[in-house]
């Protein structure tokens, strides 16, 4: 069963050198979308990452990377939108550090992308008619 | 050509009027030029839903056993303060009111969850609404103390008046400074990092008809889901401001004061909103129709966004300052492409009005009259046009010395 998790990756100063994010994909045959890298050599390294794959094989990825080292938090909050208080006035779009939200340009509706929210809860308190909300 | 008002709601009523939205007028001009389309055309609609502070309703809720005067007392629907300085039992809530131990911006920015427009709104969907009140107490009047659940069905009048609405343009806004600002134009990032705009544009009503030649009081309109009527100018109505070649102003000018019965209304088109760091609102849905009376009317209706103009303020600095200046002017097409350019910067841009609930209005608007159910009506009176040399004052500050 294939499962797909967005997790949040705190590496120790120690690991800047090593690819570990390589040997997780190849070694455990996962697909990755990388949402958000805060890499600074010397220091703690922090990515949040979408991670999907057999489920046999995102535990075992996830032991391994927990073996060397990395610190792993899942991405517990999912932000929806709520259709019915939408109102497409598009305050959202810029405000969105990870434009998960677009603009059509010809109906001029908004369109969500929840695949590129990173839950950083912005939109949540930005949106006027407060469409958006969270969810753990 | 002239063709009287009458004529086109002879044409409703018999189901043969030709009504087109705001939009769709434009590319009928450029098809078949402003003659042909003025003659074919009865009615064109326009609509906007956005963000409308200056609105409320009364309401009166019907006398007690034994009676109270709410007049002079304290007044709350659902924590929030109602205006109780009417009749008994007449009171008025404003889309702005919050509840008293809401922390506004205590810790900055306020979140203002919840308030007057909140309020409004579940009204008008029918929901029971928590009254709590205290009074003063007369001999005609003798109850002090009335908690009671209302709801908008058994009131006997809920009238919804909004002093200030249908803005006739506006400013755009921007921020300078190097930290985000929040505002009733929403959140705005550091350094130009974005600006917002809050119109509807073409479909906008008073950009349909720049000069009130149609739009008066006493016109019926779409508003919040049913019909209501103009009621007067709204505040700050300023007729009198800069307009560019085509006659449309090109910032902030005419304002709408309108009035209907709530209880006609829906809350798809009267929703409470929250501005982060500012305060609670309503947006409204407005809809005005424009009976094409002559060629100079239909030309004023085919007004597309290329050809609005507004005006850059900065909301860091001049704007909260009252100092004067703006960091340029750009067309509503150039807002909604996404990114203008001020001072030599490009800067992502958005709305904080809805334009496809507007269409949504227009095309609403127009079913209505082509059903027969909706005709035009005539202004009683006017609006002050330009000649009426009305503009928006400022304050006069008169300090009081001991």
């Amino acid at each position: 069963m294939v499962v797909s998790k967005r997790i949040v990756l705190h590496f120790p100063k120690r690991m800047g050198d090593r690819p570990i994010i390589y040997r997780l994909i190849k070694d455990y045959d996962l697909e990755f979308n990388i949402l958000k890298a805060l890499i600074t050599p010397e220091d703690e390294g922090l990515m949040v990452l979408a991670l999907s794959g057999e489920q046999e094989n995102y535990d075992k990825g996830i032991k391994y990377l927990t073996k060397n080292g990395v610190r792993i938090q899942s991405l517990s909050q999912d932000v929806i939108r709520n259709e019915e208080r939408c109102t497409h006035c598009g305050a959202c779009v810029t405000i969105c550090p990870t434009d998960a939200f677009e603009l059509d340009p010809l109906t001029r509706h908004i369109n969500f992308y929840g695949e590129k929210c990173v839950a950083c809860g912005v939109c949540i308190k930005a949106c006027p008619p407060r469409a958006m909300e969270v969810h753990f | 050509m002239a063709k009287p008002i009458e004529e086109i709601n002879e044409k409703i009523r018999e189901g043969k009027a030709v009504v087109v939205t705001a939009e769709e007028i434009i590319d009928l001009v450029k098809q078949k030029g402003v003659k042909k389309a003025a003659q074919e055309v009865d009615v064109v609609t326009t609509g906007t839903f956005g963000p409308m502070c200056s609105s409320g309703a009364y309401l009166n809720i019907g006398h007690s056993k034994p009676r109270i005067k709410l007049g002079g007392g304290r007044t709350y629907l659902n924590d929030v303060p109602a205006y109780a300085g009417l009749a008994a039992v007449d009171i008025f809530i404003g889309a702005n009111a919050l509840p008293d131990d809401d922390p506004r911006n205590r810790v900055h920015p306020g979140e203002f969850n919840y308030g007057g427009g909140h309020v409004i709104e579940e009204l008008v969907a029918g929901k029971d609404i928590r009254l709590v009140a205290t009074a003063y107490g007369t001999d005609c009047y003798p109850r002090k103390k009335l908690e009671t659940w209302i709801n908008i069905k058994d009131l006997n009048e809920a009238v919804l008046f909004n002093p200030r609405n249908a803005y006739q343009n506006y400013n755009v806004a921007a921020n300078t400074s190097d930290k985000i600002i929040y505002t009733y134009m929403g959140v705005l990032k550091p350094n130009l990092g974005n600006i917002n705009y809050c119109s509807a544009g073409q479909l906008s009503p008073l950009l349909n008809d720049p000069y009130y030649k149609t739009i008066g009081i006493g016109t019926q309109i779409f508003l919040g889901g049913g019909i209501g009527f103009v009621a007067w100018q709204g505040t700050q109505h300023n007729p009198s401001g800069p307009r560019s070649e085509n006659g449309v102003p090109k910032g902030g000018a005419g304002t709408l004061a309108v009035i209907g019965d709530l209880k006609q209304m829906k809350p798809r088109w009267l929703m409470g909103t929250s501005m982060l760091g500012y305060g609670c609102t309503i947006t409204v849905g407005i809809g005005i129709p424009i009976p094409i009376l002559s060629e100079e009317i239909l030309k004023y209706t085919a007004v597309s966004d290329e050809d609005i103009f507004a005006p850059v303020v900065d909301y860091s600095g001049a704007y909260p300052q009252m100092k004067s200046g703006i960091l340029g002017e750009v067309s509503y097409a150039q807002l909604k492409s996404g990114m203008i350019t001020v001072q030599g910067k490009e800067v992502p841009t958005a709305s904080l009005s809805s334009y496809p609930r507007a269409v949504e209005i227009a095309s609403l608007l127009k079913e209505w009259i082509l059903s027969g159910k909706f005709q035009l009506t005539k202004p009683v009176a006017p609006l002050p046009g330009v000649e009426s040399g009305i503009t928006f004052k400022p304050l006069k500050e008169r300090p009081i010395e001991d």
